[in-house]
C-alpha cells in the first residue's frame, strides 16, 4: 500500500514518472476521461481550504471518479471526539483513496498507519504539504524546462511555510541549485531544515532581510503568505504581515525569464497589479496542482492508461 | 563505604555521575522487590567521578531507554557470582513511548492512543525527532 505522506516518499524517478503523466494528461485528456469510473476519493478536510479540497475533487471528477468528503471538522465526527486513526477506518470502508487535510502535525501519518487504502497528505498543519510540492514542481518544469541549474528565492514566511519545507526537500535532490531566503529575523528558515537537509547535502545557500538585494539573480521567486493561524501571538502576526509585499517596481530589476510563484491564497504579499506580468505563474500553478494530482491519484491506485 | 557483590543480578556500570536516580526512575527499578542498591559519586580513573547501580536479580532491562539516557553505561550480567556478559549500550534507532512531544502542533499531543516514536536523525549528536511531527525530542 503506497501512501504519500512527505514529498520524499516518492523518488526523483517516481516525480519524474508523475510529471510525464501530467503532461500526457494536459495533452490527452481524453483518453482518462473514465479511468477512475467506479472509483471514490474522500477529501477529509479537517481544516478550511479551498484550493486543495477543489484541487482533488476536480481531479477525480476529471478521471471519471466520484467524490465524498466533509470539509471542517464540525462537521465531521471529529467534532464527537472521535479519533484521526478511527475517521479513517471508517471511511477506508467507503473509499478507493483518502485526501486527508488536519491541523496537527503528523495526523495523515498516523492515519496512513492503519489506513487499508492510500491516504495523501493534503496538508498537516505547518508541517508538509507533498501535493502542493508536486504542483510547484510541475510548474518550475514547464516553466523552465528543467528541475535542475537555476537559483531560487523563498520570500516571506519561511518558518511556518510547509510549503516552502516541502518545497526545499524536494529541491535539494536535484542538481545545481542555489537558495536564496528571504524573510524577516523571526521567519527564518527552521534549523531542523538546515541541518538535515541543506547542511546534509552541502547545498550552498544565503539568508536575506531585503528581496530588492537578490532580485537581479533569481530564476524563480517563491513568494508566501505571512499566516496568521501559524501564530500564537496576534501582535507578531501584524507586525510582520506586511514586511514582504512583491509590487511590480520590485520586479524592474528582475531577469525577464524569471517565474513568480505562490502556493496562494495570497493577502497582499503580492499586487494584483503584477497579475498580468507574464512572470507571473501562481495560476498556472493551481491548473498544474489539478494535473498532477490526477497523475497521483492514478499512480496510487495503480491504474494504467494505455498508451 | 561497603555494598555486597552479588550472586545473580545486574550490574550498570559508568554511569555519569548525578544520573543514577533518573535511570532508577526510567526503568521502574522502584517497582521491584528485589535488593538494589544505588551508589552514587564512585572514584573512577576514567570519569572521575561514577554512579553504579547493583540489581540483586536477573531482571529484563530496557537496552534501548537506558542507551538513550546514556550511552556510556556498561551493563554486567552475573550469574552464579560471575562476570557472565558485558553489554556496551548505543543510541537506538528508534524510541518508542519514551519520549513525548512537546511540540503543542503535534497529533501525539492530542491523540494519547498513538504510540509516541522518536527515530534518532544524528547518531554524533544524539538528535531525535517526533516519526509524527519531526520536532526535536529532548
Amino acid at each position: 500500500m503506497r501512501h504519500l505522506i512527505n514529498i520524499t516518499d516518492l523518488s526523483v524517478a517516481e516525480i519524474e514518472e508523475l510529471i510525464a503523466t501530467a503532461q500526457d494528461i494536459i495533452q490527452n485528456g481524453k483518453k482518462y476521461a473514465e479511468v477512475c469510473k467506479g472509483k471514490k476519493i474522500a477529501t477529509l478536510f479537517f481544516e478550511p481550504s479551498t484550493r486543495t479540497r477543489l484541487s482533488f475533487e476536480a481531479a477525480m471528477l476529471e478521471l471519471g471518479g466520484s467524490v465524498i468528503g466533509f470539509s471542517s471538522a464540525e462537521s465531521s465526527s471529529a467534532a464527537k471526539g472521535e479519533t484521526v486513526t478511527d475517521t479513517v477506518r471508517t471511511v477506508a470502508c467507503y473509499a478507493d483513496i483518502i485526501a486527508m487535510r488536519h491541523p496537527k502535525e503528523g495526523a495523515p501519518l498516523a492515519a496512513s498507519k492503519v489506513s487499508p487504502v492510500p491516504i495523501i497528505n493534503a496538508g498537516d498543519g505547518g508541517h508538509n504539504h507533498p501535493t502542493q510540492t508536486l504542483a510547484d514542481l510541475f510548474t518550475i518544469y514547464r516553466e523552465k524546462g528543467r528541475l535542475e541549474n537555476f537559483t531560487i528565492g523563498f520570500c516571506g514566511d519561511l518558518k511556518f511555510g510547509r510549503t516552502v519545507h516541502s518545497l526545499i526537500t524536494a529541491l535539494s535532490r536535484y542538481r545545481n541549485i542555489n537558495f536564496f531566503f528571504i524573510s524577516p529575523e523571526e521567519l527564518r528558515i527552521p534549523d531542523y531544515i538546515k541541518e538535515d537537509t541543506l547542511w546534509k547535502n552541502k547545498l550552498p545557500y544565503i539568508e536575506v532581510e531585503r528581496l530588492e538585494d537578490v532580485m537581479p539573480q533569481l530564476d524563480i521567486l517563491y513568494m508566501t503568505r505571512v499566516q496568521k493561524e501559524r501564530f500564537f501571538n496576534e501582535a507578531d502576526y501584524v507586525r510582520l504581515k506586511d514586511s514582504y509585499i512583491l509590487e511590480p517596481s520590485k520586479l524592474a530589476n528582475a531577469k525577464k525569464d524569471l517565474s513568480v510563484l505562490h502556493p496562494l491564497p495570497r493577502v497582499n504579499e503580492i499586487s494584483h497589479l503584477v497579475d498580468s506580468d507574464p512572470r507571473a505563474c501562481y495560476f498556472k500553478q493551481v491548473l498544474n496542482g489539478k494535473y498532477m494530482r490526477m497523475a497521483l491519484i492514478l499512480k496510487l491506485l495503480n491504474l494504467e492508461v494505455d498508451s | 563505604m561497603k555494598i555486597d557483590s552479588i550472586q545473580n543480578g545486574i550490574v550498570l556500570d559508568h554511569i555519569k555521575a548525578g544520573n543514577s536516580m533518573k535511570i532508577y526512575q526510567y526503568l521502574a527499578l522502584d517497582k521491584l522487590d528485589c535488593p538494589v542498591a544505588l551508589i552514587k559519586n564512585v572514584k573512577s580513573t576514567k570519569m572521575g567521578k561514577k554512579d553504579i547501580i547493583k540489581i540483586d536479580s536477573l531482571i529484563d532491562i530496557n537496552l534501548d531507554i537506558l542507551g538513550y539516557l546514556d550511552a556510556g553505561i556498561t551493563v554486567n550480567i552475573i550469574k552464579d557470582g560471575v562476570l557472565k556478559e558485558k553489554r556496551r549500550l548505543e543510541l537506538p534507532e528508534k524510541l518508542i513511548n519514551v519520549l513525548r512531544c512537546k511540540n503543542p502542533r503535534c497529533i501525539t499531543t492530542v491523540e494519547h492512543s498513538l504510540d509516541s516514536v522518536f527515530n534518532l536523525v544524528d547518531r554524533s549528536k544524539g538528535i531525535y525527532r517526533c516519526e509524527y511531527c519531526e520536532a526535536e525530542g529532548n
